[in-house]
């Protein structure tokens, strides 16, 4: 298959060979269970249980809310702890609103909904409604709700579903592994992913640094004369859902357009899998593979976790540490997030739990620009990071935004590259937060002013009509009255001829 | 709570780019044709390049002190060293040790750390140097001498070296012209270049290094061999040496072939003078260079037209400085217009228009 060049992009010491040729394993379940109620894109779900209830696993504990949410299930059967403030897997420590569940180590299923025998013969609607309810969201790590993807089919034409298993990210392998140990299952996900979306036709993309993979999946593809794997180049941000499909065909989409306005629906390996267990099995989305690795870890692996099991208890199941970390991050080194605390679950969208020495990461104090340009050349999406940065250290946002910052979407190339360790992509986070948020403020203002706009129109309308109806009801009066005086002097005429 | 680690966004890996690994690779690409140059031009010019290249880290350390941080904080990142390197280069070689001194006080007090230091400075320290420099002292800097090969039978020794450089002994008797500078004279004079080319040396001399001229002047072809290193090395890319060497050959070719009394040829215009040093070191130097390749070919070929414009017409017979500078003044506006286009969207900056493929 002919591929095409994407833009910039940089080549990060891969160290994939830490757990590539690990086999995934299950752990042990935890003591407890933390499911946060909001792990993917969207509203939060709502509680369905309270404290004292007893679970099966796969029992919904949370419906979803809205048009972009999901519900999650119990990952093993139990006793509701408490729904109660937990500290969640985010940046910032804060904490949110969690369901605490006691396994009470029977790990007995609920009452599943009925698998799908042929799916390729029901309508694409009942396969959306299924991957809706078995809670699955992109498991690259963006954790976006995959049935609201799915959906992308109705107004669009979707030529092509392409599954990404690039797995550009370092360390991570849970991709990897999982396309060679379910070749079968991930392949057929797929397949009832293209049906949903109507697409004729699926394209598996592989990183070049995943040979047994690419092999794997090409045979468990044979039979299948619509679904291709292609092998693509080792090149740092190709996971990206826009570089990929770039790669693939050759377009570039435009700017604050979808890949699905190209007819391209990109979905990750993993998520095809959770597809196929829900669609096959009626099993929801309760575990996930993480990759645990890093130098500090002491038995790098790639392991099967329920959902909400504590990162420390997974660290552990993996050996501990063998020395402090010097960063401890939820994802992959290049946008994966920082990891504060321990304590914190595992979530649909967690794909790695990296522990780092300072040895790998190479974390250096930041010195001036040179203007080297090489953040230029590495940049996937064209921008110039040399002139952004400055501009944003004096807050010039607005300049920032005019030369394209809100296009970023953080792959941390210019970071990684620059000979200056100036910290690129953190001004272009800081940027890109502070001008979403004065546009909401903006949106907001407006609305309101159009709102009290509205209000005021309103008010002069019924004011009008007031008017307008007193002024009825004076000429009805006042012809009445004259009627009257009419018919008093005809009156009076006729009493007094 | 268990204890929270420390918190900072991604990346959590980085590359081992560093300012000094760049730095000290240009220094090595610099090496080969330094070493040659300093047995050529012998003792005089080994003096002369460790007091400019010493007095620039004096004035480094010294400007970092003044701002109060550690003298010497910024000497390891090599860019002073680098500095004074390159001036030296552009030096006559037995020029008096003033000459470093005083560009040393050029380069890095007025035109670096005056304007914040490294990475601020509009225009190319070393350059400012030596202009500032031949514009000052035209009759030192335009004295050349002709190679005296170290230990070879009328090369100064150590003594008399010391008083080359240290002492003002004339070296008038040994002074020769570059062929720049001769050409220029022959034709003020009124004698054609097509005569006057017949008494400067072949090419093959001229690229060997073997001729009169700053110790960067000469040797084109180990000049050459360093930055075809530093291109393999990714430390500086194609653009503005090609856009510089390619226009100025063109320009040299085609006013040759319009009037061959009046102007050299393409191929004696990119063998003399700086052309080689300047097209690699000197117009690529990061700060003061665009920063997007299509901004480095504009530049590149800018320095090239101008040098080209003022070894032909102007009154100095070697225009490459000159000529950086003024394209270094145009390098902010070259960057305004030459920025990439932007992923999804026109050169504008509009989103591209939709195109599905059916």
């Amino acid at each position: 298959m002919k591929l095409f060049p994407i833009r910039g992009g940089v080549h990060p010491e891969y160290r994939k060979e830490l757990c590539s040729e690990k086999a995934i394993v299950s752990m042990p379940m935890p003591e407890l269970l933390y499911i946060p109620l909001q792990q993917h894109i969207g509203a939060p779900a709502e509680a369905l249980v309270s404290e004292g209830d007893l679970v099966k696993k796969g029992q919904m504990i949370a419906r979803g809310q809205g048009t972009v949410s999901v519900p999650h299930h119990a990952p093993t059967s139990g006793r509701i702890k408490a729904v109660t403030q937990v500290i969640a897997i985010h940046p910032s420590g804060l904490t949110q609103l969690t369901i605490v569940i006691e396994p009470d180590g029977r790990d007995e299923w609920a009452d599943l909904p009925a698998p799908i025998d042929d799916p390729f013969s029901v309508k694409p609607q009942e396969i959306k409604d299924r991957v809706a309810q078995s809670g699955i969201v992109g498991m690259g790590g963006a954790a976006f709700p995959s049935a609201v993807k799915l959906n992308l089919g109705i107004q669009l034409k979707i030529d092509t579903l392409l599954i990404n298993g690039a797995e550009c990210e370092p360390y991570l392998t849970c991709d990897d592994r999982t396309m060679r140990e379910r070749a079968d299952e991930v392949i057929d996900g797929a397949r009832i992913m293209a049906h949903a979306l109507g697409a004729p036709s699926v394209i598996i993309a592989i990183e070049e640094n995943k040979p047994q993979a690419i092999e794997i999946m090409t045979r468990a593809a044979e039979a299948q004369p619509n679904v291709e794997v292609v092998g693509v180049p080792v090149q740092y941000p190709m996971g990206a859902e826009r570089q990929l499909t770039q790669a693939i065909t050759g377009l570039e989409t435009p700017s604050r357009k979808l890949t699905a306005d190209l007819g391209v629906v990109v979905h990750n390996v993993a998520t095809a899998r959770a597809v196929q267990q829900a669609v096959r099995y009626g099993r929801p989305l309760v575990s996930r593979v993480v990759t645990v690795s890093g130098e500090a870890i002491r038995e790098p692996k790639n392991v099967e976790v329920p959902i909400g099991t504590p990162v420390a208890k997974v660290v552990e199941f993996c050996g501990g540490f063998t020395s402090e970390p010097a960063r401890l991050v939820n994802g992959g080194p290049m946008m994966g997030a920082p990891l504060v605390s321990l304590e914190v679950p595992v979530v649909k969208g967690t794909s790695g739990i990296l522990a780092l020495t300072a040895g790998e990461v190479k974390e250096r104090p930041a010195s001036p620009c040179i203007r080297c340009g090489v953040c230029i050349t590495v940049c996937p999406c064209g921008l110039s990071p040399v002139e952004m940065a400055p501009q944003i250290r004096k807050d010039h946002l607005d300049v920032a935004a005019k030369l394209g910052v809100m296009d970023c979407f953080s792959c941390g190339s210019c970071s990684w590259v620059c000979p200056s360790h100036i910290p690129l992509v953190h001004y272009f986070n800081y940027a890109k937060g502070m001008l979403a948020e004065m546009d909401r403020e903006k949106k907001k203002v407006e609305r309101t002013k159009a709102l009290s706009e509205e209000h005021t129109i309103r008010l002069e309308k019924a004011d009008e009509a007031k008017k307008a109806a007193m002024a009825a009801k004076k000429a009805e009066m006042a012809a009445a009255l004259a009627a009257k005086n009419q018919a008093a002097s005809a009156a009076a005429d006729k009493a007094n001829p | 709570m268990s204890k929270l680690f420390p918190s900072k966004t991604a990346p959590f890996a980085y590359s081992t780019n560093s300012v000094q690994k760049t730095m000290t690779t240009v220094l090595l690409a610099l090496a080969p044709a330094t070493l040659f140059n300093l047995y050529l031009f012998g003792w005089p010019a080994i003096l002369l390049f460790a007091v400019t290249v010493g007095a620039c880290a004096v004035a480094e350390a010294s400007c970092v002190a003044v701002s109060g941080r550690p003298a010497t904080s910024t000497l390891g990142d090599g860019s002073a060293v680098l500095t004074g390197w390159l001036l030296a280069m552009s030096l006559p070689p037995w020029a008096p040790w003033w000459t470093g001194l005083v560009g040393a006080v050029f380069a890095i007090y007025l035109a670096k750390h005056a304007y914040g230091g490294l990475g601020q400075n509009p225009f190319n320290p070393a350059m400012v140097a030596r202009v500032a420099l031949l514009i000052s002292f035209p009759v030192v800097m335009t004295t050349w001498v002709a190679p005296h090969p170290l230990f070879s039978a009328n090369a100064p020794g150590l003594a008399d070296a010391f008083a080359i450089t240290f002492g003002g002994k004339p070296i008038d008797a040994m002074s020769s012209a570059s062929v720049l500078g001769f050409v220029k004279t022959e034709l003020s004079r009124g004698i054609p270049v097509t005569q006057s080319i017949t008494q400067v040396p072949n090419l093959m001399d001229m690229a060997i290094g073997y001729r009169v001229g700053s110790m960067g002047e000469t040797s084109a072809l180990l000049i050459f061999a360093g930055g075809l290193f530093l291109i393999a090395r990714g430390i500086i890319s194609w653009h503005i040496p090609v856009a510089v060497i390619g226009s100025l050959f063109l320009m040299g070719a085609v006013s040759n072939l319009a009037d061959p009394a009046r102007f050299t040829g393409g191929a004696i215009q990119v063998m003399s003078g700086a052309t080689f040093l300047g097209a690699f070191f000197i117009a690529t130097d990061y700060v003061t260079s665009p920063v997007s390749k299509q901004g480095q070919l504009v530049f590149g070929v800018g320095v090239g037209l101008l040098t080209w414009i003022i070894r032909s017409f102007a009154g100095y017979p070697e225009g490459m400085a000159f000529a950086v500078l003024l394209m270094n003044a145009l390098t902010p506006i070259i960057d305004q217009y030459t920025r990439p286009r932007g992923f999804g969207r026109t050169r504008k900056g509009d989103p591209l228009p939709l195109k599905v493929n059916s």
